[in-house]
């Protein structure tokens, strides 16, 4: 038979305020343990949770950025649970009047384009870490993350595969980078997917029974549980068996998932209105203040490129997916004459160093007026296209100016005729095989020859020039 | 007359007038801790060499004119809930036992800038869960109108120091009454203001929509002049009101002609000591004597008071007491295999049976199958509490009740764990459930020699008028003026 997946995403973003969501406390990442904590996060008696408002303002404006509604009328509630990284025993979160609602991100795949639901998105605090293995005798806590203000974001059931999914995790990163709501490093834990995945035969209005998978911490752990989990579902159902509701857990070293606990042993989590933080009223003036100030969005950004600047759509996509190399081609088109040439070192030499080099595009140590610049140097014939992928990695590696590394290595192109006329007989001197094969018809002699002469000057020939000598020469 | 004896007002102006010096007034006021304490047993800690240092410290300020609050230089003690910077801070628990705040409360920060002199820490029933501060981890406060009896709870030790001299004003903890029951049984002025008006921070939360941190004192003069110190909104608590407050002394006049007051047939109703309907109906001539409109009313709904009450407020403790897990502070157990097994013994082991009680039962009714059944209903029957009051205060600038329907009873009396012992909690718990202030004076004594309590309730944030009518009721019948003999 044939399945269809459903899928649906729970996905925890840590926003970029300054400080945490109930207490002054930096929301810096990292830090000495328990050097981000006051008594306030640390859950001491007597403290009280004091909302900042620039959380809810980031949450709004992740909701508008993602369609929703906004709620006049927000509260917040306490989810109770015990475990030594919770030190209130209770989590403060939103449970039945999440501050956004009934959003949407497009997501494109293969040329179809649709919509994926948001069902939600809440405010709510991280918990801090529990370190095991580094002290003989037990676990110890560190509650720096303790109170780092978050934002979870609950789709609908509506995506049907793993590809999708990824476009959706895809856009909602970009979306959340672009609007500075969340720098969205999944190396940091500053996004985080639960996935909730049934299957059904195709063509069924009747999703499946569904399982939740927790401890997704990369795009390729998701994608990877995401089929994992399907294939599982399958073939349980194909032998026979049936699908329990339950949380997994995913082991991403090993490829496969684990059960957490069942239904039966789910957690009654015991929500309740947090008395201590009066319920939040947002009203349409600050919601229109918010829409205002927010910045383009990925998508209006992609098809501004594409017309303004005639790139490719696939290029604008991918340029597009990241705030900061957004910017970087912005700020490098803005330099240049040559928006064409910046997107193609962009799409081709630039990704593909930062790969190699395992770099985000944060570290790259020159400013984008340097690849304006080197474009420029290639366009005037400075240097030779060849020449500039070897300037390129030399800016990589030490962040200087293209123009001072041409000249500190000499790597200018050779137009003096006198010179190169000079090779260009040296050459015709020591081949006289190809020069006889050129004279006897055979045209492709010539390119061999050329070839020799840029070899001889290690590429910095003018191969324009050199050629007209060649063949100036030859038919002497 | 001995210091001890005497208020706010009658200190502050012995201090400015340089007939006593904060330095000897602090010191007589330790004596008589140390004299009259033993027997008392109000403080669970007692600060002498800080108490004497600031004693100090104020006095220097006072001359240089830097201070000049009527509170300046008067000792006072605050309930052991609430958080004290350096000081250990127990609320009546073996789990908090070793707790040292390194934060003060804020209505200590404002009490300090006052210039008051902080001579220690009161007993009180285990996170104020009790009426008779007999479920304190250390020891049992006794009556200063009898050591046989209960000096009422949970506020026990502050109603407790206040009318035994040892503290001239104190601060206590109103959770359904745990300021004015046992304000009314030690004969003492206590006010629970309306919530908000006093920030909880520093507080430590036993329910946290019904907390509310207020003085107890030895007449309405002395209410007014604390009050004034420790209202006031706080950035550091979201619920505290922006909403400001006149000078309350400004409010001690003899003035109720024309003053509306409800009384409700459900609290003429109830099962009150004879003794008590007795001077509840002889305080309503009082009243009617000096100029205000006295009427019954009825509010059918007082039967949900209680079961409201017990619902909501332990739901909330429940949650709230979740933090004393042993991880962070707080007592841990000694033996434990995995992390379960300490949660368990150290909460096992720290929490008296009153406060696992409680816990217990508002974990159950916050549970997914019985939410709907207890917690929802529950907030439901709150919220028509509150139309019904709010209605009932369109009609009446006040209205008055017994404080509680008894007087202060023996040790032991109520520790049948029995559904009668939190019916005495009727005549506080509105106040409590709507949020409105409410305020004890005494209005008498029982055919025993037990001080009983005249309530007033008013609107939110018109303490104004409760002050007033008390004054009023106070100057006139004048019981506030009965000591105990120690």
């Amino acid at each position: 038979m044939n399945y269809e997946i459903v899928i649906g995403l729970e996905v925890h973003a840590e926003l970029s305020t300054k400080t945490k969501v109930f207490c002054s406390c930096t929301n810096e990442f990292g830090g000495l343990p328990n050097t981000h904590c006051c008594p306030g996060c640390i859950g001491m008696p007597g403290t009280l949770p004091i909302l900042n408002k620039s959380v809810v303002e980031y949450a709004i404006r992740a909701g508008l950025a993602t369609n929703c509604e906004i709620s006049k009328y927000t509260k917040f509630d306490r989810k109770n649970y015990f475990y030594p990284d919770l030190p209130r025993a209770y989590q403060i979160s939103q449970y039945n009047l999440p501050i956004c609602t009934d959003g949407f991100i497009e997501i494109e795949v293969e040329g179809i384009k649709k919509k994926v639901g948001i069902e939600r998105i809440h405010i709510e605090e991280d918990a801090g870490k529990l370190v095991h293995d580094q002290w003989d005798e037990g676990s110890l806590v560190d509650y720096n993350r303790s109170g780092v203000p978050l934002v979870e974001i609950v789709t609908r059931p509506d995506m049907r595969s793993a590809e999708e999914a990824r476009i959706f995790l895809e856009n909602l990163k970009s979306i959340l980078q672009f609007t500075e709501v969340s720098d969205c490093k999944m190396q940091e834990g500053s996004l985080r997917a639960d996935v909730n995945v049934s299957v059904m035969p195709k063509g069924s209005e009747q999703f499946g029974v569904r399982t939740e998978m927790k401890n997704l911490n990369s795009f390729r752990a998701i994608i990877r549980a995401i089929e994992a989990e399907a294939q599982r579902q399958i073939d349980e159902i194909e032998s026979g068996g049936s699908i329990y509701r339950e949380t997994r857990r995913w082991d991403d070293s090993k490829g496969v998932s684990y059960t957490m606990r069942s239904k039966e042993e789910a957690q009654d989590y015991r929500y309740f209105p947090e008395a201590d933080i009066p319920p939040v009223i947002i009203d349409e003036e600050w919601i229109e203040d918010i829409r205002q100030s927010l910045p383009e969005l990925p998508e209006a950004k992609k098809n501004r490129y594409i017309q303004e600047y005639g790139i490719p759509s696939y290029d604008a996509d991918l340029i597009t997916s990241s705030k900061v190399l957004s910017e970087f081609f912005e700020e490098a088109c803005s330099k240049s004459t040559n928006v064409k040439a910046i997107s193609n070192w962009i799409m081709g030499d630039l990704l593909r160093i930062l790969k190699e080099r395992n770099m985000e595009v944060e570290d790259i140590p020159f400013s984008p007026e340097y690849l304006a610049k080197m474009v420029e140097l290639i366009d005037k014939g400075t240097i030779s296209g060849t020449i500039a992928k070897k300037v390129f990695e030399k800016m990589f590696d030490s962040g200087k100016d293209p123009e001072v590394i041409v000249k500190e290595e000499g790597l200018e192109v050779v137009t003096d005729e006198g010179v190169l006329l000079e090779l260009v007989r040296k050459i015709i001197q020591n081949n006289p095989g190809s020069v006889e094969d050129y004279k006897g018809g055979k045209k492709k002699a010539l390119g061999f020859l050329v070839g020799q002469a840029m070899k001889e000057t290690k590429g910095k020939a003018d191969p324009q020039l050199v050629n007209k000598l060649l063949l100036k020469e030859l038919n002497k | 007359m001995k210091l001890f004896d005497l208020t706010i007002s009658q200190l502050s102006e012995l201090i400015n007038k340089k007939e006593v010096s904060v330095l000897e007034l602090t010191t007589s006021m330790l004596e008589r801790i140390r004299n009259v304490d033993p027997k008392i047993d109000c403080y669970i800690n007692i600060i002498e060499e800080k108490a004497l240092k600031r004693a100090s410290e104020v006095q220097e300020k006072l001359d240089k004119g830097e201070l000049k609050s009527p509170l300046t230089g008067i000792p006072m003690a605050v309930k052991d809930n609430i958080c004290t910077e350096g000081i250990p801070t127990t609320c009546g628990s073996k789990m908090l036992s070793s707790f040292i705040p390194p934060y003060d409360a804020t209505v200590i920060k404002k009490l300090y800038d006052n210039g008051a002199i902080l001579l220690g820490k009161l007993n009180m029933d285990e996170f104020a869960m009790g009426s008779t501060t007999e479920s304190s981890y250390f020891k049992h406060t006794k009556n200063p109108w009898n050591v046989e009896r209960v000096p009422g709870g949970s506020s026990g030790g502050s109603a407790a120091a206040v009318a035994a001299g040892e503290a001239i004003y104190s601060l206590g903890s109103d959770t359904g009454g745990s300021i004015r029951q046992p304000a009314s049984f030690c004969g003492v002025v206590g006010m629970k203001p309306t919530y908000g008006s006093v920030s909880r921070f520093g507080l430590v939360a036993c329910a946290s929509s019904f907390d509310q941190i207020g003085p107890i004192s030895k007449d309405v003069t002395d209410c007014a002049i604390v009050l004034n110190a420790i209202t006031g909104q706080d950035p550091m608590d979201s619920t505290s009101s922006n909403t400001g407050h006149p000078d309350y002394t400004k409010f001690l006049v003899n003035d109720v002609k024309g003053v509306k007051i409800g009384i409700p047939k459900e609290f003429m109703n109830a099962n009150l000591d004879e003794d008590i309907r007795k001077a509840f109906l002889k305080a309503i001539e009082i009243l009617k004597n000096l100029g205000a409109e006295c009427e019954e009313f009825s509010i059918p709904i007082m039967e949900y008071v209680i079961p409201v009450y017990y619902i909501v407020s332990f739901a909330e403790a429940s949650s709230n007491l979740g933090r004393y897990d042993g991880i962070r502070f707080g007592h841990r157990a000694k033996d434990y295999t995995d992390l379960e097994d300490l949660y368990k013994k150290s909460r096992g082991e720290a929490f008296g049976a009153e406060v696992k009680r409680r816990i217990l039962i508002g974990t159950y009714v916050l549970s997914s199958d019985q939410y709907d059944k207890y917690y929802k209903k529950a907030l439901q029957a709150r919220r028509v509490i509150s139309e019904k009051f709010n209605k009932a205060f369109e009609k009446y600038d006040i209205i008055i009740g017994p404080t509680s329907p008894v007087t202060a009873f023996r040790f032991g009396e109520m520790t049948d764990y029995d559904v009668k012992k939190y019916k005495g909690d009727m005549f506080t718990v509105p106040a409590n459930i709507v949020g409105f202030p409410a305020m004890t004076v005494p209005c008498g004594m029982d055919k025993d020699g037990f001080p009983i309590g005249l309530q007033f309730m008013g609107k939110h944030f018109n303490e104004s008028m409760l002050i007033k009518a008390a004054y009023t009721f106070e100057q006139s019948a004048e019981f506030h003026k009965n000591k105990p003999v120690i």
